[in-house]
């Protein structure tokens, strides 16, 4: 895209009929790095490639518990994707205690869609900046959507955003038509070769990914390093000089990962 | 010209008491089943206890509808702390938040006598006992309710430790090991069965401890 005389503001039109603000804020979920979600009839899974901004920090938290029922990731502008998090929450506890139920999740994409919208039809605003991957359940089974800054959403039986996000895409596209049947080990083993594709050639260890569930009678939790990597080893996709048991801090520093020392799982308390 | 009085009150008291007691590393958290209003039994087996975190659990008697009310608010502040901690509310936590919901209603009070227990942060036995507008102490043991009056003096001749100054001399009292608790709370609420109309039915009895929460149950006179 390339800069024109309607871009100013979120509240100007384009002689084509375009909201280039909007647009603009779309392309900021493009830059975040990727997230990757896809369903089962019973399970959801959600995968996010963990960047962090240099060798010496931790990385930034993309996967929220919303509810025991309802999770999100997010790609693009974090700071953004708490916020809206933190509004998410709020909905669902507020409705839980009037209620006395679980929010319907495809409620909350609606209210958080109509949220989206205000702020790409207001002067003084902006559009939130970040893509978010919800997924929940209600009563007729595990749901995943994609919110997006225009304030549109979307129902996904898969979907990855982000950087990179086309490959990942490409692999979803000819494998999807299994998923609505698909076990919950086989959701997750999707979920992690749909990241190791967005990686293009970096191997896929548990430090760089974060992997998180929900289904029917499993609560949304977000799974620790050590189960991710047992996964990863077990589904034999890592490289071939990989060691078999990664972590236990021996000195088998593989190449560039610097930014966990010995214990992998403890980076930083901003890692669930 | 007398001053104009109310013809309708906003609270009913649903009776029951409720009972904590703190051991070295439990807490055993009690109260009857019973509730009623005015000389009526509504039900006989209506629970006064709520598991606020995995650590904590409160006992309430007074107006139930102000009881649930005050629960379910707890609740969703303990959601929102866990969001934002990424760990659940110890018991002193839980305690000072419950004082200061109590004290926002100052001027139309939540009509619930409470008494929290758990495990504090060293795992340890505490529990807090509360009026009605949140003033709380950390204290032993308590006792809270209809039968509060006939409890406590009982509790206090068998737990509190006396007086240094006393002569002659006595020990401290030993500490009671967790089934003498659970023992000392049946026969506690057996007693107070026997002169509260308010209290009886069933005593549901919550132990706290490292291994984590068992709840049982004794019949209690239903007359």
């Amino acid at each position: 895209m390339f800069r024109n005389q309607y871009d100013t503001d979120v509240t100007t039109w384009s002689p084509a009929g375009r909201l280039f603000q909007v647009e603009y804020a779309m392309e900021a979920v493009k830059q975040g790095s990727a997230a990757i979600g896809l369903r089962s009839k019973t399970h959801v899974v959600l995968a996010c490639v963990n960047k962090a901004s240099s060798e010496l920090s931790s990385h930034q938290k993309k996967i929220f518990k919303v509810d025991d029922h309802i999770g999100v990731a997010i790609a693009g502008l974090t700071a953004d994707g708490r916020v809206l998090s933190r509004y998410m929450r709020n909905e669902c506890i507020n409705y839980s205690f009037t209620y006395e139920s679980p929010l319907p999740v495809g409620r909350l994409v609606v209210q958080l869609a109509d949220k989206a919208q205000v702020c790409t039809q207001r002067s003084w605003k902006r559009p939130y900046g970040v893509g978010l991957l919800v997924v929940g359940l209600d009563e007729l089974g595990a749901h995943l959507y994609y919110n997006c800054p225009s304030g549109n959403y979307f129902e996904y039986q898969a979907f990855a955003i982000g950087s990179r996000s086309q490959a990942a895409k490409t692999y979803l596209e000819r494998r999807f038509e299994n998923f609505t049947d698909s076990s919950r080990e086989d959701l997750i083993k999707d979920a992690l070769i749909s990241v190791r594709e967005t990686l293009q050639g970096e191997k896929l260890k548990s430090s760089i990914c974060t992997v998180a569930v929900v289904g029917i009678g499993e609560a949304f939790h977000i799974l620790d390093q050590e189960t991710v990597q047992q996964l990863i080893d077990a589904f034999e996709i890592v490289g071939e000089d990989e060691p078999p048991v990664p972590e236990v801090g021996d000195a088998e520093a593989d190449q560039g990962e610097a930014a966990a020392p010995a214990a992998e799982e403890g980076a930083a308390p901003m890692d669930i | 010209m007398t001053k104009q009085q109310a013809n309708w009150s906003p609270y009913d008291n649903n009776g029951g008491s409720c009972v904590a007691i703190a051991g070295a590393d439990y807490c055993v958290i009690a109260a009857d089943t019973r509730m009623s209003t005015g000389y009526n039994i509504l039900t006989r087996d209506y629970s006064k206890i709520t598991k606020l975190a995995d650590k904590c659990v409160m006992a309430s008697s007074g107006f139930q509808a102000d009881v649930k009310a005050l629960q379910k608010l707890l609740a969703a502040r303990h959601l929102i702390y866990q969001h934002q901690h990424n760990k659940q509310m110890g018991c002193p936590a839980m305690a000072q938040l419950l004082s200061n919901t109590l004290y926002y209603k100052r001027f139309f009070p939540y009509y619930s006598f409470n008494v929290l227990g758990g495990l504090d942060n060293e795992g340890k036995g505490c529990v807090y006992t509360y009026d009605a507008v949140g003033s709380y102490e950390r204290v032993g043991y308590s006792s809270q309710g209809s039968g509060s009056t006939l409890i406590m003096p009982f509790l206090d001749n068998q737990l509190k430790s006396p007086s240094p100054l006393l002569l002659p001399v006595q020990d401290a009292i030993t500490p009671l090991s967790e089934s003498e608790a659970v023992d000392l709370v049946k026969t506690v609420f057996a007693s107070a069965t026997e002169r509260d109309i308010y209290t009886g039915d069933k005593l549901e009895i919550v132990v706290l401890n490292a291994e984590g929460i068992q709840r049982e149950f004794m019949d209690l006179r239903k007359d």
